[in-house]
C-alpha cells in the first residue's frame, strides 16, 4: 500500500505540443492518501483515463512525476510497480479454474502454495463464488467473471494500489448494488488504496472518499461527495454531480443580493461586487414552488420519479429544475420559484466566489 | 437469435445445388461405377462387385503409399504448426513492418503450385541450382534423384516454405483480436512469456488453429503436383505419395477399375480423419466449458 | 399521453399481441402474453438481462415468429408478416449508422429505400434533424460524432420514415451518463410530436419512471404487469412486479397479523394499522422502498427494526445504508450525510403505510396506504 503522489505532472500524446490545448491532460500536482478510496469522475475525453494509464504504467508522461510512496515509478513498468487493476470487460484466464485465475497472481510470485490456497478462499468467500472454484472460467457470466476479475485485482495483500476502470459497465443494475457494496467492503477489510475510473457519478459518490472531478483535462475539485454537492468549485462540478445537476442563471451580484433578469434574489452573505461572467447555482433540490412570491416561470413538465418529482420550469428561456418530495403538495398556482439562499453559489467565469468577494485561487 | 422460418429461401441454394450436383456428385458417382465394373475396352462393362476393393485393400501398393502419405502429413504439421504460430507471435502487431512482413508472407501463398515445384526443383539441383550447388560445395553428399532421404527433405523443406505462411497469417488474425487489456493484466499478474503465450494466446488461437491444421492436413494429404514436378514419386517409389500413384494407375497402366476403387477409399480416410479430428476438437472445447 | 393525430392513415391504431409465446428449442422464451399499444404512446419494457425484452420487441417488429398467438396491427393480423412489409423502426443499444454516408444520408436513406422524391426527402430530413438537434451536423460522417450524437443520427433514421411502431432497445445504455440524462429528457418530447407507438427496453427503473407513459414489468419471460408507469411503481400487482420496479431493490420482511398486532421478522412489533387493519390473522411477506427506511422516529413511523450496518454509502445530500435484519439484507436511502461504521447497531424506523403486503405466492394483498393517497 501507499501514498501516490503526482508531481508536476502533465501529459500530452504529441511529440511537440504547441499550446495548452494540446495537452490531454494539464499540469497537476497531488497527493493521494495511503489507503485512499479515490474516484476519478468525468465524461468522456475529460483526461481520466489518460490519468488512470500515467498511474499504472502504460503511458509515461510527458512531464512531471509519479510517486508511489518515496519510490519515484515514472519510469517503471506496469509489472515493477505491484499495482492491480480491474478493467472494463472481465479479464480472465478462459481455460483456468476459477480457483486458478484467482491464484495466478500469488504462484506467479512464488508464494508458499498453503498461503496461496487459504488467501484464494478467502477471497472466494468475500466474491461469493466459494461453490464456483472449480469450475472453468470460459461458461460463466458476465457478473461473475468480473467477480473473479475483482477477486484477481483484491487477492495481493501488499499491492501499492487497485486501479478500477470502469469496472460495472457490462454489469445489470441489481448485481451493480452487490457488487460495489462488495467492493466498498473490501475495501473496509484490507485498506487498499483504490482508483476508480467512472462516468457515472453515482458510482464514484457512493464508492469513493474523496472524489476527484475532471473536466477537460483538468482537475476541477478533489472532496467528499459531500464538499461537491454542497460547495461545487466549479460549475462542471455543480452540473455533472446531482440528477438533474445544478440551475444555473446569469445574474448581477451586488453584495447580499443578485437579480436574475430584473428579478431581485436574496442570497445569504456579502459576495462584494464580482467581476467577469457572473452566475448563480441552485441545486434543484433547494428550489420550492410558491404562489406568491419568487421568480416566474412557466411549468414545462412534471416527472414523477417515484420518490420525488422533477418539475421542469422555463424562467426566459432558461430551464430551471426543482425538485420535490414525494408527499409535497403541487397546485396549479404554484408558478414561482424561490430558491434558499444560504444554498445559492456564486460563480464568475465558472468557478465558485466566496462570501466577502475573497476570490479563492483554483481549486487543487 | 433464430430467425424466422421461410421455405422460399431454399429456391435460392438451389442454383448451387445444382452446381454441386455437376461438378461433384456426378463425376463422384462415375467413380463409383469404374469402380464396381471391368471392362476390356470397347464401352463393355463387367460387374464386378466388390473385386477391385479387395485387391486393393489387399496389395502392398496402397498401404506403402498410404503410409508415407501418413507420414508427409504428419512432419509436415508437426513442422508447420508451431513455426506457424511462433512467426505470428514475432510479427509486428502494427506500423509499417507489420504491413511488409504480411506482403511478405503472403506472397509464397500466391504462387501456382507448379512453379513452386519447378522452383524447387531447380533449386536443388546439384549442377545449376543454388541449393543443391552450395550443399554439394559444402561437402554434403546431396541429390534428391538419387537419395530417398534427401528426396523427402527437399519436398518437406519445400512444402514448410510454401505453407508455413498461411497458419502464421491465421495466427497472426487470431492473436490480432486479443484485446490490450489481457496483455495488461498479464503484466501486472506477473506472468511469465510462457504463461502468457499458454493461458491468453493459445485459447484464443484456439478457433483458427483448428481450422489453420485442418486444411493444412486436408492439403498436405491430398498433395500431387509439387512432389511429382521434383521427385516425379521418386527415387524409386520414396516420394510416390498417395495421388501421385493413384494417377500413375489410371493414367499410366490406364487401370481404372482399382484407380477408381483406390480413389473412393482414399476419400473416405481424407473424409474420416477429417471429421474425426473435427469431432474430437469440437467436444473439447464443450468438455472444457462444463 | 396522447400524442398529435396523424391523417396520412400509415400509422397504425394499435399493436394488439394475443396469447404470443415463444418457443426456442423446447425452452420457453415468451410466455402467452396479451399487451394492446395505442398509438402515439410511450411503452416502456422493463426488466433485467434475459428477461425477455428484446424477443418480445423482436415478435412485435416481426424480426421473430411467434409459436402461437397472433399479432395484430390496427385490427389486422400480421402475425406471419415480414418485417420489410411492416411499417417498423428499430434502434440498438450499438450505435449503428452507415459509416461511409454523412448524417443527412444516413437520415434519408430508409426514405431512399422507399423511393420518395427528392424534395420530400429534403423535407422530412430537415423536420427530423432540427428535432434532434442534428442540423449543424448535417454533412458530417457518423464517426467524427460523439457517442450521443451517433445516437441521434439512429434515432432520427427511426423516426424520419414515419413508422407506426418504432422499437428502442436500450437506446442510451451505451451513452455516458449525463448524456443519457439528457437524452432521457429529450425523448418523452419528441415522441409527443410524432404520434407513432414506441417501445422502450430499459433495465432501470429510473429510466421508466422518467419516460413515464406505460410500462409493463417483464421477469423470465412473463409480463408481469402492464399500466401506467406511476401506477405500476405505486401499486405493483406481485412482489416480483415490485422486486423488477424498484432500484435499489424493495426489501422484504415476513410478518405475522395476529388480531390487532403485525410482528416483522423476529424483533419488530406494531399496531395491526395501514394496510394491515383489515386484513385475515397469518402470515405474509412486507415490502417497502429503501426510501421509507428512516432514522430518526418521525409521526406515524410506528415500527422499530433494530439492524446492523454492513457498509453505507453516501452520494452528497444521501445515504445508502446496507443493513442486516437477522436473515435479511436490506438497503435504506436516507437524506444527509451518515458516515456509519461497519458493523454499527442502528435502528431504523419505518411508517406502516408505506408498506405493500404480499401473500406468500407473492400476489399482492394489500397496497401500501400512502400510494392509495398518491
Amino acid at each position: 500500500m501507499a501514498r501516490i503522489t503526482l508531481s508536476n505532472l502533465a501529459h500530452s500524446y504529441f511529440a511537440d505540443p504547441k499550446g495548452e490545448a494540446d495537452y490531454a491532460l494539464k499540469q497537476m500536482d497531488h497527493v493521494w492518501e495511503d489507503g485512499g478510496a479515490y474516484a476519478l469522475l468525468g465524461s468522456s475525453g475529460c483526461g481520466k483515463t489518460t490519468l488512470l494509464n500515467i498511474i499504472s504504467g502504460l503511458v509515461r508522461p510527458s512531464q512531471g512525476r509519479v510517486l508511489f510512496g518515496d519510490r519515484d515509478v515514472t519510469d517503471a513498468a506496469t509489472s515493477d510497480r505491484n499495482i492491480a487493476q480491474v478493467f472494463q470487460f472481465p479479464v480472465v484466464y478462459d481455460t483456468m479454474t476459477v480457483r486458478d485465475n484467482l491464484a495466478f497472481p500469488l504462484r506467479n510470485r512464488g508464494m508458499d502454495p498453503a498461503y496461496v490456497a487459504s488467501r484464494v478462499n478467502q477471497i472466494a468467500r468475500m466474491i461469493g463464488m466459494e461453490a464456483e472454484l472449480g469450475r472453468k472460467a470460459r461458461g460463466l457470466t458476465a457478473d461473475a467473471k468480473q467477480k473473479i476479475s475483482l477477486g484477481r485485482g483484491m487477492v495481493r495483500e501488499d499491492v501499492n494500489a487497485i486501479l478500477f476502470d470502469e469496472p460495472l459497465t457490462v454489469i445489470d443494475p441489481h448485481m451493480k448494488w452487490e457488487l460495489r457494496t462488495q467492493l466498498k467492503s473490501l475495501h473496509r477489510e484490507f485498506g487498499h488504496t483504490m482508483i476508480y475510473v467512472t462516468h457515472d457519478q453515482t458510482e464514484a459518490l457512493t464508492f469513493a472518499d474523496r472524489v476527484v472531478v475532471m473536466y477537460d483535462g483538468r482537475v476541477v475539485q478533489i472532496g467528499t461527495p459531500q464538499d461537491l454537492f454542497d460547495t461545487p468549485e466549479h460549475t462542471f462540478v455543480g452540473y455533472f454531480i446531482g440528477s438533474p445537476g445544478m440551475n444555473l442563471l446569469e445574474a448581477r451580484v451586488e453584495g447580499n443580493r443578485a437579480t436574475v433578469a430584473g428579478v431581485s434574489v436574496p442570497l445569504s452573505a456579502d459576495y462584494g461586487v464580482p467581476r467577469g461572467r457572473v452566475q448563480i447555482g441552485i441545486r434543484p433540490e433547494f428550489v420550492s414552488l410558491t404562489a406568491a412570491e419568487g421568480l416566474p416561470v412557466t411549468i414545462r413538465r412534471i416527472e414523477d420519479v417515484g420518490r420525488h418529482r422533477i418539475v421542469r420550469a422555463d424562467f426566459n428561456g432558461t430551464g430551471i429544475n426543482a425538485v420535490l418530495g414525494e408527499g409535497t403538495a403541487l397546485s396549479p398556482d404554484m408558478t414561482r420559484l424561490v430558491f434558499a439562499p444560504e444554498r445559492i453559489g456564486v460563480y464568475a467565469d465558472d468557478w465558485r466566489v466566496s462570501p466577502q468577494g475573497r476570490q479563492p485561487g483554483r481549486a487543487a | 437469435m433464430d430467425k424466422t422460418p421461410n421455405q422460399k429461401a431454399w429456391f435460392l441454394v438451389l442454383p448451387v445445388l445444382v452446381l454441386v450436383a455437376f461438378s461433384a456428385v456426378i463425376p463422384l458417382m462415375t467413380v463409383v461405377n469404374y469402380s464396381v465394373q471391368d471392362t476390356f475396352g470397347d464401352n463393355e462393362f463387367f460387374w464386378a462387385g466388390l473385386e477391385w476393393f479387395e485387391e486393393m485393400l489387399g496389395s502392398d501398393r496402397l498401404w506403402n503409399a498410404l503410409g508415407r502419405q501418413v507420414m508427409f502429413s504428419a512432419i509436415v504439421l508437426a513442422i508447420q504448426v508451431p513455426l506457424g504460430i511462433f512467426i505470428a507471435l514475432n510479427m509486428p502487431k502494427k506500423g509499417f513492418w507489420a504491413s511488409v512482413c504480411l506482403v511478405l508472407m503472403s506472397l509464397p501463398l500466391l504462387i501456382p503450385f507448379n512453379v513452386v515445384g519447378t522452383i524447387w526443383q531447380i533449386f536443388g539441383r546439384v549442377d545449376i541450382g543454388l541449393l543443391g550447388h552450395t550443399l554439394a560445395a559444402l561437402g554434403l553428399d546431396y541429390n534428391y534423384t538419387n537419395d530417398a532421404f534427401d528426396a523427402w527433405a527437399t519436398i518437406i523443406v519445400m512444402d514448410v516454405w510454401h505453407w508455413t505462411s498461411l497458419i502464421a497469417l491465421l495466427c497472426y488474425a487470431g492473436l490480432q483480436s486479443i484485446p490490450q487489456a489481457y496483455y495488461q493484466a498479464a503484466k501486472i499478474d506477473q506472468a511469465s512469456r510462457w504463461k502468457v503465450f499458454r493461458y491468453i494466446e493459445l485459447p484464443k488461437m484456439r478457433g483458427v488453429l483448428l481450422i489453420a491444421v485442418l486444411l493444412r492436413f486436408m492439403d498436405s494429404f491430398m498433395i500431387y503436383t509439387e512432389p511429382f514436378v521434383v521427385t516425379g514419386g521418386g527415387p524409386g517409389n520414396a516420394t510416390t505419395f498417395l495421388s501421385i500413384d493413384l494417377v500413375k494407375m489410371a493414367v499410366g497402366q490406364f487401370d481404372l477399375g482399382p484407380a477408381a476403387a483406390f480413389s473412393i477409399m482414399y476419400f473416405l480416410v481424407i473424409l474420416l480423419v477429417s471429421w474425426v479430428f473435427y469431432t474430437v476438437m469440437t467436444n473439447l472445447d464443450k468438455e472444457e466449458v462444463r | 399521453m396522447t400524442g398529435r393525430r396523424q391523417n396520412d392513415g400509415a400509422g397504425a391504431m394499435t399493436l394488439e399481441l394475443h396469447g404470443v409465446t415463444k418457443l426456442v428449442a423446447g425452452r420457453t422464451h415468451i410466455h402467452p402474453t396479451d399487451l394492446t399499444l395505442e398509438r402515439g404512446t410511450m411503452n416502456v419494457l422493463l426488466g433485467p438481462t434475459l428477461s425477455g425484452k428484446t424477443t418480445l420487441m423482436r415478435l412485435m417488429a416481426g424480426l421473430d415468429v411467434p409459436s402461437a398467438g397472433r399479432v395484430r396491427w390496427n385490427g389486422t393480423d400480421v402475425t406471419g408478416m415480414r418485417v420489410q412489409d411492416r411499417k417498423v423502426a428499430m434502434v440498438y443499444q450499438q450505435f449503428i449508422n452507415y459509416p461511409s454516408m454523412s448524417v443527412y444520408d444516413n437520415i434519408a436513406s430508409p426514405l431512399r429505400l422507399m423511393g420518395k422524391s427528392e424534395a420530400e426527402i429534403d423535407r422530412a430530413v430537415r423536420k427530423t434533424s432540427d428535432m434532434m438537434k442534428l442540423t449543424p451536423l448535417l454533412s458530417r460522417k457518423p464517426l467524427e460524432l460523439s457517442g450521443g450524437q451517433q445516437q441521434r443520427c439512429a434515432l432520427a433514421r427511426a423516426l424520419v420514415k414515419d413508422a407506426g411502431l418504432v422499437l428502442l432497445d436500450e437506446p442510451l445504455a451505451n451513452l455516458d451518463y449525463k448524456l443519457r440524462e439528457e437524452l432521457r429528457a429529450e425523448i418523452p418530447k419528441i415522441f409527443e410530436e410524432s404520434g407513432a407507438i414506441f417501445v422502450y427496453a430499459t433495465t432501470e427503473p429510473e429510466e421508466a419512471l422518467l419516460l413515464g407513459g406505460q410500462t409493463a414489468t417483464l421477469w423470465e419471460g412473463r409480463v408481469t404487469q402492464f399500466g401506467p408507469t406511476p401506477q405500476v411503481y405505486r401499486h405493483p400487482a406481485d412482489a416480483t412486479t415490485a422486486r423488477v420496479f424498484s432500484d435499489p431493490p424493495m426489501n422484504f420482511v415476513p410478518c405475522v397479523k395476529k388480531g390487532h398486532r403485525v410482528s416483522f421478522g423476529d424483533h419488530a412489533n406494531a399496531p395491526a394499522d395501514g394496510p394491515f387493519a383489515a386484513l385475515a390473522d397469518g402470515r405474509y411477506m412486507a415490502g417497502f422502498r429503501a426510501n421509507h427506511l428512516s432514522l430518526n422516529a418521525h409521526s406515524g413511523a410506528s415500527v422499530v427494526f433494530p439492524c446492523k450496518v454492513a457498509v453505507t454509502e453516501i452520494t452528497g445530500s444521501e445515504s445508502f445504508l446496507h443493513l442486516v435484519h437477522g436473515a435479511d439484507r436490506w438497503v435504506g436511502l436516507v437524506p444527509g450525510v451518515h458516515d456509519l461504521a461497519p458493523g454499527t447497531e442502528v435502528s431504523v424506523w419505518l411508517d406502516p403505510a408505506h408498506v405493500y403486503v404480499f401473500a406468500k405466492d407473492g400476489a399482492l394483498v394489500a397496497p401500501a396506504a400512502y400510494a392509495l393517497a398518491a
